[in-house]
């Protein structure tokens, strides 16, 4: 019989080694995609455990701290957001029943200092045998906490956002979205924040961050790229000149130029520096079809469109700029079927949000170079040790004296074009004014991007209202002059 | 050094595994429990004294190493549960009281001659079937998790099947072992106990509507069924006919059904109707699978090294638990986040030992009813620990039975120092014989 038995214990050992083999799928080779679970609550709470680093303005004001709770012999760190919905947008919020969002989420690493280098690691296994608290890592941000007030203060009761970047490192210095939430509403009021709506955008979630999220038609905003790719080709100088006869051809269909109560604009003979001063529809339609759709679109690549932007929040935050056909965003190889003509002031399907476009003009105000937009500047660990996040360039998108002629007529633009109100006295400014159209009796979507000093930029902006019934140079540029004021007065004596 | 020498030594040492096991909890809960606790284990420690004793009294050359395994495995689950809940391992502790005495009483009553059970057979048959069938009766029965495996009598429950399965082991040795030269002819006729016991099985299955149970009780006839007469065919048809049979109890249980679907696919995407909350839309790992998942996150939150004792995270801020069922059916998930894969190994390492130590005396021993019983109460202590850890990691449907020696529960305890004796008894046989 002992054969026998000999088998019921190979077969008996046989199933134990099969647990511990489980045992080790689970608990090596399946546990980081298990924490990565959205309703994993038990590595959400055991999070709360941790000291979590604290989140800072560039001025240094607290924007996220810790709230001590001891429950049940256990201490747990939950979080404050002591200026409330100021910075939401960019903050986001760490709660126990809805998860994580803003940079709560995306720097979550530093903040539970899951980050250390190799001896900070080996510390912390020695904290955790020992039983003591991890501390996590905290982060300083760029946000100008100047420019979020002046901004969330100019858009006021309106649907939109603002984005403001310096553009010689890609920081960004202002995410604002409007009507926001209170972060300190989400655990407990969810529904208050979730309903946190200004009359002018009902039915609009207040948690939706315009700024990174919101996609938009951006209407002649869009001629700066399009002038871009005029310039850049070398098919077209600022003294090309062109016909207006007030309209455009397309398909055999007249499109007009911009029109009010006064009729419709003729600007008969015009060059093209003056035709983006005045934003001339027809121009920059023909040049649309000249260059076609391969080309432009190509431009507006160079410029981050068509990608996930690189910004340092969450990707799910993230919306991507491009042509659009019922929500779905069109692949290279369908550009060819589409409307060279509008598209190239921005019209028809393009789709971008403010953060795409305030890319744009920061990439023109930095000679042409794309830097990488980002919110965290330092990060500074438990230890003490102080760890800088450089400035990325991610490529140049035209040539430095392509960017200088766009500079100039941008300014033109400013001085004595569409943008006027967007003027701050002895200061240069470079802008360009958008008014998008929704369709027939539909309120319009203005923007402006803008950046200043012009010779020696150190702040980019690009502004979106919703539901406008005038224009981007009145409704827009205001808001972008007074958030480049802010910054350009707080950030004038001092550089971080 | 004598054989109980040297289980008083290793007694001594698994003493102290439970001393540093009860002082980290201690600390890492000190706000919430109070240092006179730590008298558990002086308790403890002094209870397997006089298990010790009795052994050296009754059973002096039985093998050294099983009662220091029981121990410590009795020992990291009454540290596990008193971290979970101290009340809870006041009453285990009160459990393993009674067990040690099941334990001391087994040991005295048949410390001449064990093998007289044999002649009792039919008395252990009957009374494994009573206890088996005992939660389906009216009045005393009781439903836990869809499945009817509990008595309620008074303030009083226990989960007979656990008596059950180890009478059944004893009748099925000492029957086996009088029809082995007949069984192993294979006649079409000899098939009938087969039969019959597959169709007890069923009727389990069906009656309790537990999976588990159901297949550790045929697990276990098979088992001994194969050692007694030698003929695989006899496991391959009998698994054959186990399957066909769980296949109708899935058609017709919409429990056992439900059961498999968890196992197949516990996280969904899309929103399902919740059967247990009106049909209302949700996820099924916030529904139907929410034990399954929240248990397997729980392991996975211990990693290599775990939180350490009393560091791990089973329950809300506010007090709410996570995992339902955590201290018994549980409890592996709840010592895999606290101990870490290093600590599990640990664990699932000694119980293999156990395992080894009981086919060891089964191999010793020379009689064919001691071997059976042997082979038989080891074959079932393995397969027990299989299904439910086994659940729990998602190798198998999970089904709710408890961990041996480390799950929280009365009959659960009682039952597996009765099989520890049952062993110890077998190898002073077996070594006595010498």
């Amino acid at each position: 019989m002992n054969a026998r038995i000999r088998l019921a214990a190979l077969v008996s050992l046989a199933m134990l080694v099969a647990l511990i083999v489980a045992s080790t799928y689970w608990q090596a080779w399946a546990a980081p995609d298990l924490a990565n679970k959205s309703d994993n609550t038990i590595r959400q709470i055991s999070e709360f455990k941790i000291d979590r680093g604290r989140i800072f303005a560039a001025d240094g004001t607290v924007l996220a701290k810790n709230r001590i709770v001891h429950s049940r012999g256990q201490t747990y760190y939950f979080r404050r957001y002591p200026l409330g919905s100021l910075t939401a947008a960019a903050v986001g919020y760490a709660t126990q029943t809805r998860s994580r969002a803003g940079l709560e989420r995306s720097a979550n690493d530093y903040l539970t200092g899951a980050d250390q280098s190799l001896s900070g690691a080996i510390k912390q296994i020695g904290d955790r045998l020992l039983g003591s608290t991890i501390h996590g890592s905290d982060v300083y941000t760029s946000l100008n906490l100047e420019a979020q007030r002046v901004a969330t203060a100019a858009l006021g009761s309106n649907c939109g956002a603002a984005v403001a970047i310096e553009p010689s490192t890609g920081r960004v210095l202002a995410l604002v979205t409007k009507p926001t939430y209170n972060p300190n509403d989400i655990e407990g009021h969810y529904n208050r924040a979730l309903h946190a709506r200004s009359p002018s955008c009902s039915g609009e979630s207040a948690l939706l961050d315009r700024a990174t999220q919101g996609l938009y038609p951006p209407g002649s905003s869009f001629k700066v790229v399009t002038t871009a790719a005029a310039l850049d080709t070398g098919r077209f100088t600022p003294d090309s000149s062109f016909s207006d006869p007030g309209y455009c051809m397309e398909y055999g269909q007249r499109v007009y130029n911009y029109g009010d109560q006064s009729g419709r604009e003729v600007f008969g003979s015009i060059i093209l520096s003056s035709a983006l001063q005045h934003s001339v529809n027809s121009v920059f339609c023909n040049i649309g079809k000249a260059l076609g759709m391969r080309t432009l679109m190509n431009y507006a690549r160079r410029f981050g469109f068509d990608q996930t932007p690189s910004i340092d929040l969450p990707n799910n935050a993230l919306a991507i700029s491009g042509l659009y056909k019922s929500s779905r965003l069109l692949s290279p190889g369908e550009e060819d079927h589409q409307d060279p003509g509008r598209t190239a002031f921005g019209q028809d399907k393009l789709l971008v949000t403010p953060l795409q476009m305030a890319m744009v003009a920061a990439t023109v105000a930095n000679n042409g170079k794309m830097m990488r937009p980002h919110l965290v500047d330092r990060v500074r660990r438990s230890n003490g040790e102080l760890m800088r996040i450089k400035p990325e360039t991610l490529g140049r998108a035209i040539k430095p004296e392509t960017a200088m002629e766009l500079t100039q007529m941008m300014e033109s633009v400013v001085s004595g074009g569409t943008g006027m109100m967007a003027q701050i006295s002895g200061v240069r400014v470079a802008g360009k004014t958008g008014t998008a159209e929704n369709g027939i009796g539909q309120p319009n979507t203005t923007w402006f991007i803008s950046f200043a000093p012009a010779d020696a930029p150190r702040v980019a902006v690009a502004v979106v209202l919703q539901n406008q019934t005038g224009v981007g140079g009145t409704t827009a540029a205001p808001i972008a002059r007074q958030i480049m004021q802010a910054i350009l007065t707080t950030t004038a004596n001092s550089n971080p | 050094m004598s054989a109980r020498t040297r289980e008083l030594g290793i007694l001594i040492l698994v003493g102290l595994i439970t001393v540093t096991g009860f002082a980290s909890v201690y600390i890492a809960r000190q706000n919430e429990i109070s240092s006179g606790s730590l008298s558990y284990v002086g308790f403890f420690f002094a209870l397997y004294l006089v298990a010790h004793l009795v052994a050296r009294l009754t059973v002096p050359d039985a093998d050294p190493y099983l009662m220091p395994m029981a121990a410590f495995l009795t020992g990291i689950g009454l540290t596990e549960i008193y971290r979970l809940n101290p009340t809870d391992a006041l009453r285990q502790g009160l459990w393993v009281v009674i067990g040690v005495a099941c334990f001391a009483l087994t040991l005295i009553a048949l410390r001449h001659d064990f093998r007289r059970l044999e002649s009792y057979k039919y008395l252990f048959g009957l009374s494994a079937l009573a206890l088996l069938f005992m939660p389906v009766l009216p009045k005393i029965g009781r439903t836990i998790n869809g499945a009817r495996l509990w008595v309620h009598v008074g303030s009083l429950q226990f989960q007979p099947g656990e008596l059950g399965k180890i009478a059944m082991i004893v009748f099925l040795a000492a029957y086996l072992h009088s029809k082995q030269e007949v069984l192993a002819l294979g006649r079409l006729k000899d098939f009938g106990p087969l039969l019959a016991i597959w169709g007890c099985a069923m009727l389990v299955l069906v009656a309790t509507r537990d999976l588990g149970s159901a297949l550790l009780f045929f697990g276990i006839f098979l088992a001994i069924l194969y050692l007694a007469t030698s003929r695989l065919l006899y496991v391959g048809v009998g698994l054959t006919l186990f399957l066909i049979g769980a296949a109708g109890v899935y058609q017709t249980t919409s429990h056992v059904r439900s059961r498999v679907t968890i196992w197949l696919n516990p996280w969904t995407t899309q929103a399902i109707p919740c059967p247990t909350k009106g049909g209302i839309l949700m996820q099924r790992q916030e529904c139907e699978s929410f034990q399954l998942v929240k248990s397997l996150y729980s392991i996975a939150q211990g990693g290599f090294t775990g939180t350490g004792l009393g560091k791990g995270t089973f329950s809300l801020p506010h007090g709410n638990t996570l995992i339902p069922d955590l201290n018994t059916d549980f409890i592996f998930s709840a010592l895999a986040q606290e101990l870490g894969l290093v600590g599990v190994a640990a664990l699932l390492l000694v119980l293999m030992l156990f395992v080894v130590r009981g086919f060891r005396i089964a191999l010793q021993v020379d009689d064919g009813f001691s071997k059976l019983m042997a082979a038989g109460l080891t074959f079932g202590f393995a397969l027990q620990t299989f299904i439910i850890i086994g659940g729990i990691l998602r190798i198998i449907p999970l089904t709710g039975i408890t961990l041996p020696f480390i799950s929280y529960g009365g009959s659960s305890v009682v039952a597996n120092f009765i099989l520890l004796a049952g062993l110890m008894l077998v190898s002073q046989r077996a070594n006595e014989a010498r």
